[in-house]
């Protein structure tokens, strides 16, 4: 556990920075929270909209078993208490975006209550500074529509393709003290949804935004006044945001201002918050119980199939890298930073051990160096994801297999994976074709040696005297000699021989 | 209790009945919001007789009927009906609602 010590310096004093997030995440799901209309992103205008969503009299709504589902997993892997009865509430306001006048979500008794995520705040060293930051609650509810204000010059244009859609709510408790805390309770937040799967995390599209609560006090003073910035979308738009409205509100209060409690928009072309000037009335909700829905009662065998079809969770994974695999912490911690990136490197391990008979322990670190190094690297300079990279686990441990063997050296193992990016072809073919096997002959290495060292005279002499570090330099002249296929361990054996 | 809701816990003045009507957007005259303020309190203190009825450790009802909230599967059932949707629309464009213009 570690005690933030981020502070804002004002003229007065030190401040410090409080931060609560509410997370709306869409429920990954195919039809809405309650209608069968599609959840799909990017359809044509209103075709996903059923009668219930456009709110015509007389339609009702039927909740969907796999909405209700995927929050419950959510909270589980949160450790959070799980309310086998919640309600549904009718939060009331008038909006364009939003046809029945209310949106249905839950109050007075949230499906989801207490639970608590832990962020690292130094990602390279993971174990050293953790914190647990605690949630208050998860509900469900309806996403409104969508407004386009460009289209027309006096007209805004409604699509309801998004009303209705399933959305969880996660509030967390005022626990963050500093933008970057806040930042890795997002992406913690992000990476726990992407493993459960019931979010796809996707903030560009909009699946996932936050409502941003900052405030600020001197330390060790009582909470101050709160402001909430609405809909930021990305890890970084929430730091700049607790930055600037955190400073914001310094520069308030020291020039003898009061912070007022109100909603405010946050500009990323200008990189500042301002207020929404909503009417004060704007945030009467009058929520009561919704007629139309009764309580939602879950049974035990609903909750335990929630449970059993859990996946492994990116903080148990993680320790099992170290643990089990023998990875450094900080390579544990970048496996399994994304539920994709961990699936790859376990398809990558298991296929290891089956090609070298070995265990997954035994090929772990060499798997994790080169995903994280040699295809990390070709990928990024490629501009592809591992999703669409042209070398799958597969391949990756065939190439692997054959620096394990002592059949190419690692030198030679950069080249073999070029090729296979270029041309799509597999380690051993690569390697057979060009000939590239290493060689442990120690005849030609030895004649090599010879060669290398005769056309050195001085270099022989320097390294005699005493200049040792001139020993990387015969062995890079002897490799080159053998066109990196000599077994490196041979040479340094062979050169010594011939030095001493 | 009186019919003006006198005696009740919930009574309501002028000040409400117009800002319940804001908040619904509904457009109610002076005059009309002045009649509906004892036709409010009536019903109010109507409900309110109910406040007689002793419910010392009686569970909250919240529903009348001993039923379960129904489920539906995750499929994709309905959409597609655009024409339909947008048939009672005022103004549609583009297969859109057009509604005046509402930025803040």
């Amino acid at each position: 556990m570690t005690e933030s010590t981020y502070r804002i310096q004002g003229a007065t004093g030190e401040w410090e920075v409080v931060i609560g997030l509410e997370v709306h995440a869409q429920v990954t799901s195919q039809a809405k929270l309650f209608s069968g209309a599609a959840t799909a992103f990017g359809a044509e205008p209103n075709t996903q909209v059923s009668l219930v969503d456009a709110a015509m009299p007389g339609m009702l709504p039927v909740p969907n078993r796999e909405c209700i589902r995927q929050a419950v997993r959510t909270g589980m892997a949160i450790d959070a208490q799980i309310n086998k009865w919640s309600r549904f509430d009718r939060k009331n306001y008038f909006y364009a975006d939003l046809p029945q006048g209310y949106q249905i979500s839950q109050l007075y008794h949230p499906l989801v209550g207490e639970g608590q995520i832990e962020i690292t705040l130094d990602e390279k060293n993971p174990d050293s500074s953790t914190k647990v930051i605690g949630i208050e609650r998860i509900h469900v509810e309806q996403d409104a529509g969508k407004l386009m204000h460009d289209q027309h010059p006096t007209r805004s244009y409604v699509d309801l393709n998004r009303s209705g859609v399933a959305l969880m709510e996660i509030v967390s408790k005022p626990d963050m003290r500093s933008p970057a805390e806040a930042g890795a309770y997002l992406s913690k937040l992000r990476t726990i949804l992407r493993y459960v799967g019931s979010c796809d995390g996707n903030m560009d599209q909009g699946s996932m935004r936050a409502d941003v609560n900052v405030s600020v006090r001197k330390p060790g003073e009582a909470f101050g006044t709160r402001t909430e910035t609405k809909n930021v979308n990305s890890v970084r738009f929430v730091m700049a945001v607790v930055e600037h409205e955190a400073s914001r509100q310094v520069d308030v209060l020291e020039a003898g201002g009061k912070v007022v409690q109100e909603t405010r928009l946050y500009d990323p072309d200008r990189n500042e918050t301002r207020s929404m000037r909503s009417k004060e009335d704007a945030h009467d909700y009058r929520y009561f119980p919704d007629p139309d829905l009764l309580p939602l009662d879950l049974d035990d065998a609903f909750l335990e199939e929630c449970r059993q079809s859990l996946p492994e969770l990116p903080d148990a994974k993680r320790s099992r890298y170290e643990k089990d695999l023998g990875l450094s912490a900080y390579n544990a911690a970048t496996l399994t930073a994304d539920a994709d990136t961990a699936r790859w490197f376990e398809a990558l391990l298991a296929e290891g051990a089956r090609i070298q008979k070995k265990s997954e322990g035994e090929v772990a670190k060499a798997s994790a160096n080169w995903l994280l190094s040699e295809l990390y690297g070709a990928l990024n300079r490629l501009g592809k994801s591992l999703e669409d990279s042209p070398v799958g686990p597969e391949e990756g441990a065939e190439l692997l297999a054959l620096v394990a063997d002592g059949t190419i050296s690692g030198t030679i193992a950069k080249q073999v994976f070029e090729i296979m990016l270029e041309t799509g072809g597999r380690a051993p073919q690569i390697v057979e074709e060009k000939g590239l096997r290493q060689t442990s002959d120690t005849g030609a290495i030895e004649a090599a040696v010879a060669k290398v060292l005769a056309e050195n005279g001085d270099k022989v002499e320097q390294y005699r005297a005493g200049k040792e570090a001139l020993f990387g330099f015969f062995v890079g002249q002897t490799m080159k000699a053998m066109q990196g296929k000599a077994n490196p361990q041979v040479v340094n054996e062979l050169i010594k021989k011939a030095l001493s | 209790m009186g019919a003006d809701g006198s005696g009740g816990a919930m009574s309501i003045d002028l000040q409400t009945v117009k800002k319940i009507a804001s908040l619904s957007r509904i457009s109610v005259t002076d005059a009309e919001a002045e009649a509906m303020v004892p036709e409010l309190n009536n019903i109010l203190g109507w409900v309110e007789q109910l406040g007689e009825v002793d419910v010392t450790g009686v569970e909250p009802m919240t529903a009348v009927i001993p039923n379960h909230l129904r489920l539906r599967d995750d499929a994709v059932t309905d959409g597609n009906v655009r024409d339909k949707v947008l048939a009672n629309a005022p103004q549609a464009e583009h297969g859109f609602f057009a509604v005046p213009k509402v930025i803040e």
